[in-house]
């Protein structure tokens, strides 16, 4: 087990460079240049060369890069030109919210997932198991955006029964305070992911239910709910719940989508407006936020992984 | 979109060192189970229906505009939001294009863009999976490390940052798909081969002098090649919504490309003004598409999964 979480803890920290490595090489590849982003296209050579100077940037790559480690560690991701604010205090802003929409729904869609699952796989190919298979693949075959869209038809437009978005200056207090124009968000962004969560379960649920112990468990006569709670249930959620840690990035790609169609001022928000203003500083420092959080999740959830499960003794891989 | 992130969908959920693949005797028995894998496959009604809408769709993106040609280049802002009937048996959308012709003319792009990354990703992921599986150690270490890093990142994040830098054409959209897709084939791969390579047969090539570049092309693609089919059509479908989300983000190919995500997006500007035929045929043909692949790769994995058989 420690041997596992040093291996474990090490390919976390060989990631996080990684990914520091792939922002600091995308900053290199903004078009024009920071200068010319900063300073406006009609710079002058001059006042270029005194920029570049003035942040280091006339410097060999490796010890601008040496930089740019220590800017981050010192909490600096960088400075956005066109919002004239720092990228962290951006992120700050709207973290929580995020924090909000995201958790409710990805806990929503779990809840909702994991029996979903379990069901379709007792019931597997059978007319039940046929249509919920059609509604999840709907689900996942609708993009993003008209599903957020035909909800805001259907409970914004049709019926007036919840704001089709959310004021863009609602702290965290204002939107649990008034919670109706979080309710089309979280539906959009929990029905895309109970659509492939619930694929998981099924799958993870099939595989136990053949296991020898659940005939076991059936021919000693016990009743078909203990088995389903007790040993389908638990030994089949496992992997599901894991998996999630790894669906991190995809969370985040969805909530880009569902962000801009309902206007609701996240991190999604924030960076799908720097990406049309080719805003750099913002998009390169949410991307690094977002993949250290995710090398982090999906380390958390490895290390409980190992520590729950008793079947899991790790060897050299 | 795309939340089924590792392996596509491809459960792989078995913990980290339970070999995923199927137990010794199948391998011996490899013809045999091929057969039974296509039988099991034809036996499954969603499979086929999946198998005949793809070739529905393909039929009617490729043959279809030979038969009923349309203009789908100039504007004419004449015949602009015709209602369907008549002549237009879809109508006509914002710019005055046939919205029937117009899907066909779509679907090439979201077509081609899904074959061409599901394509690319395949080989590059699987010679990327092999070489790691195979040379262990050190190698394999930093391998899958530079696969874990973009894994990490969320792949449409990438893509709207790339097509910053690099003004977005379909080809061009193509290569960043698939430079950010890869990456699962490529761990599937590298699982497939690290239980595969300690089966005695191939050892027993090792031995008899096999090098290691016959091991790889003659016994451990051949024996992945399930679960890179199936990852395969997975991608075709999430390329077709990447496509479709960057079009909608207004970051997708200039005009005259146009996909179905392109025109869906465009006609969702009208969808409060009764305009259905500008959002609903193109949201119906892109999801039965993405269904389609999702029910035939969904069906392969099932199939190839011998042990489901025996239950």
């Amino acid at each position: 087990m420690t041997g596992y979480l040093v291996r474990r803890v090490g390919q976390a920290i060989a990631v996080v460079i990684g990914v520091m490595i792939v922002t600091f090489i995308l900053i290199h590849m903004e078009p024009g240049s920071a200068a010319r982003a900063a300073l406006g296209a009609k710079a002058t050579t001059g006042r270029i060369a005194i920029f570049n100077r003035a942040y280091g940037l006339n410097q060999p790559l490796w010890d601008q890069f040496g930089t740019y480690v220590r800017q981050i560690f010192e909490g600096n991701l960088g400075y956005s030109y066109t919002q004239q604010q720092p990228v962290s205090t951006l992120i700050e802003q709207r973290l929580p919210r995020d924090i909000v929409l995201l958790g409710t729904s990805t806990v929503l869609a779990v809840l909702i997932a994991i029996p979903m699952g379990i069901f379709q796989a007792v019931r597997r190919n059978k007319a039940t198991d046929f249509t919920l298979t059609g509604v999840s693949f709907t689900l996942y075959a609708m993009p993003d955006y008209l599903l957020a869209l035909l909800l805001i038809a259907l409970f914004a437009v049709q019926f007036h029964w919840l704001p089709p978005n959310v004021p863009s200056t609602t702290s965290v207090g204002g939107l649990l305070a008034d919670p109706k124009a979080l309710v089309l968000p979280v539906i959009t962004l929990t029905l895309v992911s109970v659509a492939s969560f619930s694929r998981y379960q099924r799958s993870s649920a099939i595989e136990v239910l053949a296991q020898e112990y659940i005939r076991v468990a059936r021919s000693k006569g016990m009743p078909s709910r203990l088995i389903l709670l007790r040993h389908v249930l638990r030994n089949s959620m496992l992997p599901v719940v894991t998996l999630i840690g790894l669906t991190i990035p995809s969370i985040i790609g969805g909530a880009v989508i569902a962000e801009e169609v309902f206007n609701f001022p996240g991190m999604g928000l924030l960076f799908f407006q720097a990406a049309t203003m080719h805003d750099f500083p913002i998009l390169l420092g949410s991307t690094l936020f977002v993949g250290v959080a995710t090398v982090a999740g999906s380390l958390l959830a490895d290390i409980a992984y190992a520590a729950l499960d008793p079947r899991v003794r790790y060897g050299r891989t | 979109m795309a939340v089924r992130e590792p392996g596509a969908g491809a459960l792989a959920v078995p913990g980290p060192d339970e070999p995923a693949g199927s137990p010794a005797p199948e391998v011996a028995a490899a013809r045999g189970s091929w057969r039974l894998m296509l039988a099991t496959f034809a036996e499954n009604p969603l499979a086929l229906a999946g198998v005949g809408l793809v070739v529905l769709i393909v039929a009617f993106c490729f043959i279809g505009p030979l038969l009923y040609k349309t203009n789908q280049v100039t504007v004419n802002l004449n015949i602009n939001n015709i209602r369907p009937g008549g002549k237009y048996p879809l109508g006509t959308d914002n710019d005055g294009f046939n919205v029937l012709g117009r899907l066909m003319v779509g679907g090439q792009s979201s077509l081609e863009l899904g074959f061409a990354v599901s394509i690319a990703t395949s080989v590059i992921g699987t010679l990327y999976g092999a070489i790691a599986g195979l040379a262990g150690g050190l190698v394999d270490a930093v391998m899958m490390r530079i696969v874990d890093t973009f894994l990490a990142l969320p792949t449409l994040v990438l893509l709207l940052i790339l097509v910053n830098v690099f003004p977005p054409s379909l080809w061009v959209i193509i290569l960043l798909i698939t430079a950010l897709s890869w990456l699962s084939v490529a761990r599937l791969v590298r699982g497939e081969v690290l239980t595969l390579r300690e089966r005695e047969y191939v050892q027993a090539v090792r031995a008899m002098g096999g090098s290691s570049w016959r091991i790889v092309t003659r016994h451990l693609i051949p024996n992945s090649v399930g679960v890179i089919i199936v990852n395969a059509t997975f991608t075709i479908a999430d390329a077709i919504l990447y496509l479709s989300a960057l079009s909608f983000l207004g970051l997708g190919p200039p005009p005259p490309e146009v996909d179905w995500g392109g025109m869906l997006s465009n006609g969702l500007d009208f969808l409060f003004d009764g305009y259905w035929w500008l959002v609903y045929p193109a949201a119906i043909i892109l999801i039965l598409t993405v269904v389609a692949f999702n029910l035939i790769g969904d069906a392969i994995r099932d199939s190839l999964d011998v042990r489901l058989q025996r239950r």
